[in-house]
C-alpha cells in the first residue's frame, strides 16, 4: 500500500523528526516499499490467535519496593548537552 | 598468538609462557598495523587494556584465574562501558561515555577478561552490512585480494570482521534479526544467538527489546562456549531475563551425535538459495549423517511471513525506544535550537542516520491511530503462529538446520539503495528471533572464494546441544580454520 506525502508529514511529527521536502519524496518511495512487504500480514488467517508480546510468554516481574539505588546525578548530568544547578537545561517552554 | 583460539590462548597464559601484558600488547600492535583495511573498531582502548592485563596478571599470580583471565577480547559497540565511549554507530551517541557497566561487560570484567575496545556496527543495530554506521563501512577480510570490498554483513559486522582478521580470538554481538549470524557467515566464524532472555539486556543499548538478545562471536565453537559460560544468567536488572540454571556450556561439547536428529525445513530451501549455496550446505548436513545424526524433512509453513511481521514489530519497538534520544539528558544536541519542538526534532534529524530514520517512521506508523490493529496486532499474532511452527517441528526432531544466508559476501553499495533488497538478506534468520530461539552460524564451506554458513537452530535453552553439535562438526572439518588471504 502507498504511504502520501501528507501521511509522511504527520508521522514526522509524531516521532519529532524534522523532515524536509526532498526527503519526503524519497521516503514516499522507501516507506511505501516497505509497506508493501508488510502487507503480505494481511493474508495470514489469525482469527482465532492471540497475540504474542514475549517469546517465552513471561510477565513483567514485581520486586520489593525499596530503595535500592544510590544517588548519581553528578555522574549522570556530567554526560548531559546543558545542566544548570543540578537541572536539565532546555529552551524555553514557557515565556 | 593471532591464530589461537581462546582456549588455546587461556592454556599460554596458565602455562606462563606468556603474560597478559605481553599478549595484550602483541594484539593491540596488530590492530593498530592492520585494521585500517577493515575499519572494525570505532575506539580501540590502549590505555585500560593495557591497565587491564596487568591487573589480569596479577590475579593469576593471586591464584583466582578464570579461563578468560588475561585473555584479549572485544565489545561491540551496543554494550555500555564505564568510562569508556559507546557509540552504537550513531552520531547521536558519538561522544557518549556511559556511567555505568552493561552486565555482560562487568562479567568479562570479573573473569579478567581483557577489551581490547568496541567494534564498528551499523547504527543502532539497524542494518545487514554494516554501511549504516556513522562511523564508515567495515569491510570482510574475505574477497579482499581479488580487489572487490565486500560487506561483513550487520549488524554486528566490526565483531565479525575483527574475528575473521585475527585481530581479536573473539568478540561480543547482538542479534535482533540476524545480527550475529548473518555477518559470522559473510567472514566465516562461529556465531551463538541464546534464547531470548538467557543474557541480560541490562546496559545493552536497545533496539527491539522483544528480540534483542547479546550473544557470541568467535572461530570455534569452543571458544564460543566459552563466551556463553561468562555471559549466560539471570538478571534482576533486565526485566525480561530468565531465571533459570547456566550449564557449563564446555562440558558437552564432546558428546556423540549417534541418533541426533535432524530437521530441514522445506521452506530454507527455496528458490530464494542459489545452487552453490544449497549443495555446500548440504555436503555440511551429510557430515553429520557420516556422525550418526537421521537426517528428516520438516516444515515450517508461516516462515514466508517473518520478514513482513518482522519489519513491523521491530520497527514499532525501534520507534519507542529511540524516543530516548530528545538532546535532554545525553548524547548529540542540535546548534541554537529556537524552541522545544525545534530542538527535538532537528536533534533527532542531524543525529540518526537515513536507516534509523525510516525504521522510527515506519514504527511510529504502525502504532499509530487506526493502524494498530492491522499492523502490530496482526504482527503479533503472525509471530505465535510462525512460533508454533517451530514448537511443533521439535516434536519431531532435536535440531534443524539450514543455510543462514541466500548468498555470501555481497559487494559494498550493491543494496545501499534499496532498504527491501537488503531486509531479505536476513530471510533465513528473522524468524528464529520473532520465536525467541537459540541458534548458531558455523562456517560450512565457500562459494566463489567466500565463506558459505551452516544454520543450526535449536529448541528454547538448547544452547548446548547447538554447541556440541557445532563442535562435533569442526572436529571433522577445517573450514573454521581457513584464514582470509
Amino acid at each position: 500500500m502507498s504511504i502520501s506525502r501528507e501521511d509522511i508529514e504527520k508521522v514526522a511529527v509524531l516521532a519529532r523528526i524534522k523532515v524536509d521536502d526532498e526527503q519526503v519524496s524519497a521516503l514516499e518511495k522507501d516507506l511505501g516499499n516497505i509497506l508493501d512487504l508488510v502487507d503480505q500480514l494481511g493474508a495470514a488467517d489469525t482469527d482465532s490467535v492471540a497475540p504474542m508480546a514475549h517469546p517465552l510468554d513471561a510477565v513483567q516481574r514485581l520486586r520489593a519496593d525499596e530503595v535500592t539505588e544510590t544517588d548519581q546525578r553528578a555522574g549522570f548530568q556530567a554526560i548531559a548537552p546543558a545542566t544548570e544547578k543540578g537541572l536539565y537545561l532546555v529552551p524555553k517552554v514557557i515565556e | 598468538m593471532h591464530n589461537k583460539s581462546v582456549a588455546e590462548l587461556s592454556r599460554e597464559l596458565e602455562s606462563g609462557k606468556i603474560s597478559s601484558v605481553e599478549l595484550t600488547q602483541q594484539f593491540l600492535d596488530r590492530l593498530k598495523q592492520e585494521d585500517g583495511k577493515y575499519n572494525s573498531f570505532i575506539t580501540v582502548c590502549e590505555d585500560q587494556a593495557l591497565a587491564d592485563a596487568k591487573a589480569a596478571d596479577d590475579m593469576r599470580a593471586a591464584g583466582r584465574a578464570t579461563p578468560w583471565t588475561g585473555v584479549p577480547f572485544a565489545h561491540k559497540d551496543i554494550f555500555c562501558t564505564n568510562g569508556t565511549r559507546t557509540t552504537c554507530g550513531s552520531k547521536m551517541l558519538e561522544n557518549f561515555v556511559p556511567p555505568y557497566d552493561a552486565t555482560v561487560a562487568e562479567k568479562f570484567k570479573a573473569a579478567g577478561a581483557v577489551c581490547l575496545g568496541k567494534t564498528n556496527m551499523d547504527e543502532f543495530a539497524m542494518g545487514s552490512s554494516n554501511e549504516s554506521s556513522h562511523f564508515g563501512a567495515v569491510t570482510n577480510p574475505w574477497g579482499l585480494s581479488s580487489g572487490q570490498k565486500r560487506v561483513p554483513g550487520g549488524s554486528s559486522g566490526g565483531s565479525a570482521a575483527a574475528v575473521a582478521a585475527r585481530l581479536v580470538p573473539a568478540a561480543t554481538g547482538t542479534d535482533t534479526g540476524g545480527s550475529i549470524r548473518q555477518p559470522a557467515a559473510l567472514c566465516g566464524i562461529s556465531g551463538l544467538k541464546p534464547t531470548y532472555g538467557r543474557v541480560s539486556r541490562y546496559g545493552m543499548i536497545a533496539f527491539a527489546s522483544s528480540l534483542d538478545q547479546g550473544g557470541t562471536m568467535a572461530r570455534t565453537a569452543e571458544d564460543n562456549a566459552l563466551m556463553l559460560n561468562v555471559m549466560a544468567g539471570f538478571d534482576p536488572r533486565d526485566s525480561t531475563s530468565i531465571d533459570r540454571e547456566v550449564p557449563d556450556y564446555t562440558a558437552t561439547l564432546d558428546q556423540s551425535l549417534k541418533g541426533m536428529k535432524i530437521g530441514l525445513p522445506r521452506e530454507y530451501f527455496s528458490d530464494q538459495l542459489s545452487p552453490a549455496m544449497a549443495e555446500q550446505v548440504r555436503n555440511a548436513i551429510s557430515e553429520y549423517e557420516k556422525q550418526g545424526a537421521i537426517v528428516q524433512e520438516v516444515s515450517l509453513p508461516n516462515a514466508k511471513l517473518a520478514i513482513a511481521a518482522y519489519y513491523v514489530i521491530a520497527p514499532a519497538e525501534a520507534s519507542a525506544n529511540l524516543s530516548r534520544f530528545d538532546g535532554v539528558r545525553y548524547g548529540y544536541r542540535c546548534e541554537d535550537p529556537k524552541d522545544l519542538m525545534d530542538m527535538y526534532t532537528r536533534t533527532r534529524a542531524e543525529g540518526f542516520g537515513n536507516e534509523v530514520k525510516r525504521r522510527i517512521l515506519v514504527g511510529t506508523y504502525a502504532l499509530s491511530h487506526g493502524y494498530y490493529d492491522a499492523y502490530y496486532l496482526q504482527a503479533q499474532k503472525v509471530r505465535r503462529l510462525i512460533q508454533q511452527d517451530f514448537i511443533n517441528a521439535f516434536k519431531d526432531v532435536d535440531v534443524l538446520m539450514s543455510p543462514v544466508t541466500p548468498s555470501p559476501a555481497f559487494a559494498q553499495g550493491e543494496k545501499t539503495t534499496d532498504p527491501v533488497a537488503m531486509y531479505l538478506e536476513d530471510v533465513f534468520t528473522i524468524a528464529i528471533n520473532l520465536a525467541g530461539l537459540p541458534a548458531m552460524s558455523v562456517p560450512a564451506g565457500f562459494v566463489d572464494g567466500l565463506p558459505v554458513g551452516l544454520q543450526i537452530i535449536g529448541d528454547h535453552f538448547s544452547e548446548a546441544r547447538l554447541l556440541n553439535a557445532a563442535h562435533q562438526f569442526q572436529q571433522a572439518t577445517d573450514w573454521h580454520l581457513r584464514e582470509p588471504k
